[in-house]
């Protein structure tokens, strides 16, 4: 039983980064823009984050450190791929590539360390609400992603003027634009949305589970986030239920290695069931997939 | 209040697509001199280490040759697939099927006089590439299915074959090691020159890289493919079999970027090893994008990128200036170059608002 319980408690833990990362993806695609960049904003939120915490001890401010890091990579990719309309698989590639190599380069620069870090900061500490123990003993930010931040996405895209704009303005950005809404600041106000979600994802990582930052740290999990959101069809909640099973499936295999009998299953195989599942879920819906209308198409006013 | 608009040319700029890579390249040195000068480096000397040095040293020339080789063929396989509008973001998967075929064969291949073996690993790979890329393609042809997320999504499950395999039936039985059996010495690629890692995996690059500028841009079958790439109802309008020619793209590319994983085997490392690409196949999509999505164009991205590749390696060890510069640069560049070649078809209307 408390093998069970100790699953759960990390499949929390380990859906967090996954469940911020591909609702601030769900946002932007909702918009018609697809981020590629979401690997590298992870990576330079999680390095970001711990680098402002090192130097100021403060997480609070590391954590800010890591949203603004999101906003202003997400500002990069739309003045690429909305103010100028460049092809958006292209230029999410290059912003991985760039903020990926611009972290590991502070990181060498400004800490000197290479890649087995022994720099450490202060975490954020798990809370115990009520004094409930097991599979509720997790951090703060994991509260705040399940309770707060998914259901105001939820709502907010639903529900609202702001989230009905943006899914207009990936649905039929000319419609949109005649209806009097304003595309660009509206795909901007999404990407910025995104990009800090994203990047307080990496954060995550690095000042509340490990409390150090590694090369490599996220490991593609951002691309876990883009099949998350293919996996749910572009809305927060079925994106959620994703990360949840993907999580429950890597915390139960990283368990089972633990126990003796078990070092010989081929786990990697069990890992790679969740990109699998996302294409055949792409199969099973095929061409009813519900892409955003104007998915990867760029606004110019003619 | 001046706002600006972009208003289509009535017909692309012939020398922007000179001109504008250039300029690329120039406003790339500009803003990775402010990364270099943030460093407390001087910005020209860097420089200076990283495009000119490896050109006066005999080493770290070939040495940039060897760079080059894997993404000579990841950047090929990307421009087969892009030029006819399959967009394969798989490269990396491919690459590492490719690795996977002939780390698989490679140490069984005793018997086997060398040019054989060397020539059955390169076969292995190719074989392997294709492989990993027939499900999309099959997906995208028959079924109409996005290839961007299917081909993305199999470079992880590719990387996690690798560990499986590594960690599992392939596991070094002598050291322990993840990493597989040695290949043979009869299918090690034969060095080039002495005192080198250049090898023959250099000499296939090339000729993989000729073949298909040769049949991309000079072939009946490469301007079918690039009808298709234009416009997929024109080239169904005009009779042409577009899923047929897809699929022959899709695969071709497949098997292109596979012989990569088998050059890198074969000439480098001698066996399958955890983080053996290292996101080499994704270089080819910057190598392919950067050089026009044109073999020849790719062929010279290739080049510059290893360049950039080896040269601050260099400038690591003469100024200590982290070798990731290297990466900061090639991400800037990618930026920069997609941002001004839209210039080729775009022109800047400044208007002002009362």
């Amino acid at each position: 039983m408390s093998f069970f319980i100790d699953v759960l408690a990390a499949m929390f833990r380990v859906s967090t980064p996954l469940a911020l990362g591909a609702s601030g993806e769900v946002v932007t695609e909702r918009s018609g823009v697809l981020n590629l960049g979401i690997e590298g904003t992870m990576y330079a939120g999680a390095f970001f984050g711990f680098y402002a915490a090192y130097q100021t001890d403060s997480r609070w401010i590391g954590l800010a450190a890591a949203l603004l890091v999101g906003a202003l990579a997400s500002t990069l990719l739309g003045l690429l791929t909305v103010t100028l309309g460049v092809n958006q698989h292209t230029a999410g590639l290059g912003l991985t590539l760039f903020l990926v190599g611009l972290s590991e380069f502070v990181n060498r620069a400004a800490l000197g360390t290479g890649s087995g870090s022994s720099l450490k900061v202060r975490t954020f500490s798990e809370l115990r609400p009520f004094g409930l123990g097991g599979v509720f003993v997790q951090y703060g930010l994991t509260y705040f992603t399940l309770l707060v931040v998914i259901p105001v996405l939820w709502w907010m895209l639903g529900h609202t003027n702001f989230g009905l704009a943006i899914t207009a303005v990936g649905e039929n950005p000319e419609a949109a634009d005649v209806a009097g809404i304003n595309v660009r600041r509206t795909r901007y106000f999404a990407l910025i949305i995104g990009g800090m979600l994203m990047a307080a994802g990496g954060a995550f990582i690095t000042l509340a589970t490990l409390g150090t930052f590694t090369i490599d740290i996220i490991a593609g999990r951002g691309w876990v986030c883009l099949a998350l959101v293919i996996f749910g069809r572009w809305s927060v909640v079925r994106s959620l239920i994703g990360a949840f099973i993907f999580a429950f499936v890597y915390a139960l295999q990283f368990r089972l290695r633990l126990l003796s009998g078990w070092e010989d299953v081929p786990f990697e195989l069990l890992l790679a069931l969740p990109y699998l599942a996302t294409i055949v879920a792409l199969v099973l819906s095929g061409r009813n997939a519900p892409y955003p209308g104007a998915y990867l198409k760029a606004f110019r006013r003619s | 209040m001046i706002s600006f608009r972009l208003a289509p040319r009535v017909r692309p700029w012939r020398a922007g697509a000179v001109v504008l890579p250039l300029l690329a390249i120039l406003v790339t040195l500009i803003l990775s001199a402010g990364v270099v000068l943030a460093d407390g480096a001087n910005p020209l000397r860097v420089f200076v280490e990283i495009f000119i040095e490896p050109f006066r040293s005999r080493y770290s020339f070939l040495e940039t040759l060897v760079s080059a080789t894997p993404i000579l063929l990841t950047g090929t396989a990307v421009t087969i697939a892009f030029r006819s509008g399959y967009y394969n973001i798989g490269a990396e998967g491919q690459l590492l099927a490719g690795a996977i075929g002939a780390a698989g064969i490679g140490p069984h291949l005793g018997s086997w006089p060398a040019p054989a073996a060397v020539a059955a690993m390169t076969l292995a790979g190719l074989v392997g590439g294709m492989a990993w890329a027939l499900v999309p393609a099959l997906l995208r042809t028959k079924l109409n299915i996005d290839e961007v997320v299917t081909t993305l999504l199999l470079n992880p499950t590719a990387t996690l074959l690798v560990n499986g395999l590594l960690n599992g039936p392939w596991r070094n039985p002598e050291t322990g090691f993840n990493e597989s059996p040695r290949i043979v010495a009869a299918a090690e690629f034969p060095e080039i020159f002495a005192r080198s890692r250049l090898n023959f995996g250099f000499v296939v690059a090339v000729v993989v890289l000729v073949l298909a500028g040769l049949v991309m841009h000079r072939s009946v079958l490469g301007i079918k493919c690039q009808a298709v790439g234009m416009s997929r109802d024109g080239a169904r309008f005009a009779g042409l079999p577009v899923e047929g020619l897809l699929l022959r793209a899709a695969l071709a590319s497949g098997g292109v970027a596979g012989v990569a994983g088998a050059c890198l085997v074969g000439g480098i490392q001698y066996r399958l090893t955890e983080g053996i690409s290292g996101g080499l196949g994704y270089t080819g999509i910057i190598v392919s994008t950067l050089g026009g999505i044109h073999i020849v164009g790719a062929a010279c991205a290739a080049l510059l990128l290893a360049l950039v590749n080896v040269g601050s390696s260099s400038a690591n060890r003469v100024f200590g200036i982290p070798a990731q510069l290297g990466d900061v640069i090639a991400g800037i560049l990618l930026m920069t170059t997609v941002a001004l070649l839209l210039f080729r078809k775009y022109r800047v209307v400044l208007k002002r608002k009362s």
